[in-house]
């Protein structure tokens, strides 16, 4: 798992509270990590303070699972 | 009930009438600019006695979203809930149960740290749960969704006369039929450095008794200064008497009367005559058929500050007439302070617990009292009586004004 992938994998754990077991690549914040409209503007936040990437909300509204964000973050940096 | 002397309302009370403080040092922020370095606040452990422990009513990653008086409402909410045995399920019970909670100030905490926020990071870094999480009638929100209460969902913001308006307002929603059960009171979480600055600068608060925290809140007595911020919630249950009867709930008391009144006057003082006060319990008295002869016991607003306090005791007095003499009153805001926007629903609670066990809860620290009275103010020691009827005044900021009048059952 590379570096930025982890670091998803933490923020999610630590703002939805869930166990690190469910957060894979596939997984989506709304269906199934429990997360709700509000819940993901703020881990958008949490991406973007942990990263220094800025995430504009038309890019946000396509963010939907773990991977999604793994791989807009890592497209950023590159 | 959360209050400074533990978390429950039967250790709370208990720890009242042995005359415990709840003031001490505070701890958790620097004070070392600021006038007054004492408060009343919620004694926080593992939750074994009486302690606080906010993980015990709402997950920790749930609590990082809200401000402290919504975890309070929460965990008042369940208790009052739980001793009532109310647990809607169907869809008739749901929709006639609501939620009337208010707060004073609301999300102080959280409102002072995202300005900050604001202006080091900028307006991206504001939290979705920034609004949710302050908003007053938030604590209400809560609490409805969490208990799936869907009648009336309201609030009440009357500064210190929150909670007594909240529970005097949910008494009239049941009566007037829009609910069965009311899930009411008020919650509040001031202590932070711009709750005490603001305070202070409003010369509301105690200076004096920053060594002895524990002296600090003296309702009446000669040398007070002003009063003690507390924090916590006090929530009850206020039902129809038939629907509580019908399904053998536990009755503390019944509500009989509800009366209130603006000074229109000053912001922040008293009308100096304490005509608001006086018109406020009339209207109550009123409202109960009773005269103030009529009452056993009064849990008096007596805040603990030079002006106040012999206000309130003076519109007392007048309204009293000849039935001063046999009048008993006292002010729990000496053991729990001031808890704002929460203290007319903690004190309701103890006005009730005042008729359920007999006994009037003391004044503590009333050594000297800076004006002779006929009223019996329980000075220190709590007083064994019969208390058929009891009266619980709150005033605050603004002139808003609230008396409530409770009446043991079958009394």
């Amino acid at each position: 798992m590379s570096n930025v992938a982890e670091q998803v994998k933490k923020i999610v754990v630590e703002h939805l509270g869930v166990e690190a077991e469910k957060v894979t690549e596939t997984a989506s914040f709304i269906d199934d990590l429990g997360a709700d409209s509000l819940d993901t503007v703020e881990l958008v936040m949490a991406f973007e303070e942990a990263f220094g990437v800025e995430i504009p909300d038309d890019a946000a509204e396509t963010i939907q699972t773990v991977g999604d964000a793994v791989k807009f973050i890592e497209s950023k940096a590159s | 009930m959360v209050s400074p002397l533990g978390c429950g309302a039967e250790i709370s009370w208990q720890r009242i009438l042995e005359g415990q403080s709840g003031s001490r040092r505070v701890e958790n922020f620097e004070t070392d600019d600021l006038q007054t370095k004492i408060a009343c606040q919620i004694p926080r452990g593992d939750g074994t006695d009486g302690t606080y422990n906010p993980n015990d009513w709402m997950e920790p990653k749930e609590q990082r979203k809200v401000d402290e008086f919504i975890v309070y409402a929460i965990a008042a909410a369940d208790q009052a809930l739980e001793d009532a045995n109310w647990k809607p399920e169907s869809d008739e019970d749901k929709n006639r149960s609501g939620v009337l909670i208010g707060s004073g100030i609301g999300g102080f905490q959280g409102i002072a740290d995202t300005a900050i926020l604001l202006k080091e990071k900028g307006p991206r870094r504001v939290s979705p749960f920034f609004i949710p999480g302050r908003l007053i009638n938030l604590a209400s929100g809560y609490v409805s969704i969490r208990h799936q209460l869907k009648g009336p969902n309201h609030s009440v913001v009357t500064a210190c006369s929150t909670g007594a308006h909240a529970i005097g307002d949910a008494a009239r929603l049941v009566a007037l039929g829009d609910a069965d059960v009311m899930v009411a009171g008020g919650t509040e979480s001031p202590i932070c450095r711009l709750g005490i600055s603001g305070f202070n600068a409003c010369r509301a608060l105690s200076t004096g008794f920053n060594d002895e925290p524990e002296k600090a809140s003296r309702p009446y007595d000669k040398d007070r200064d002003g009063f003690v911020m507390g924090e916590g919630a006090g929530i009850v249950v206020v039902e129809d008497y038939e629907h509580a009867k019908a399904r053998g709930a536990k009755i503390y008391a019944e509500i009989v009367g509800y009366g209130l009144s603006g000074d229109a006057y000053h912001i922040t003082a008293p009308a100096s005559d304490g005509d608001g006060g006086y018109r406020c319990m009339e209207a109550a008295l009123k409202r109960a058929g009773m005269t103030l002869g009529d009452v056993d016991y009064i849990n008096a607003h007596g805040t603990s500050t030079p002006l106040g306090d012999e206000i309130e005791l003076g519109a007392v007095t007048r309204l009293a007439g000849e039935h001063a003499k046999g009048l008993t009153m006292s002010s729990t805001k000496s053991s729990v302070g001031h808890l704002l926007g929460a203290a007319g629903a903690v004190e309701t609670i103890f006005s009730v617990l005042a008729i359920r066990d007999g006994i009037a809860p003391p004044t503590i620290n009333l050594d000297n009292p800076s004006v002779e009275t006929e009223i019996d103010l329980v000075p220190n020691k709590p007083k064994k009586m019969e208390i058929n009827v009891a009266l619980s005044n709150s005033f605050g900021f603004g002139g808003t004004n609230a008396s409530l009048i409770f009446k043991k059952v079958d009394a």
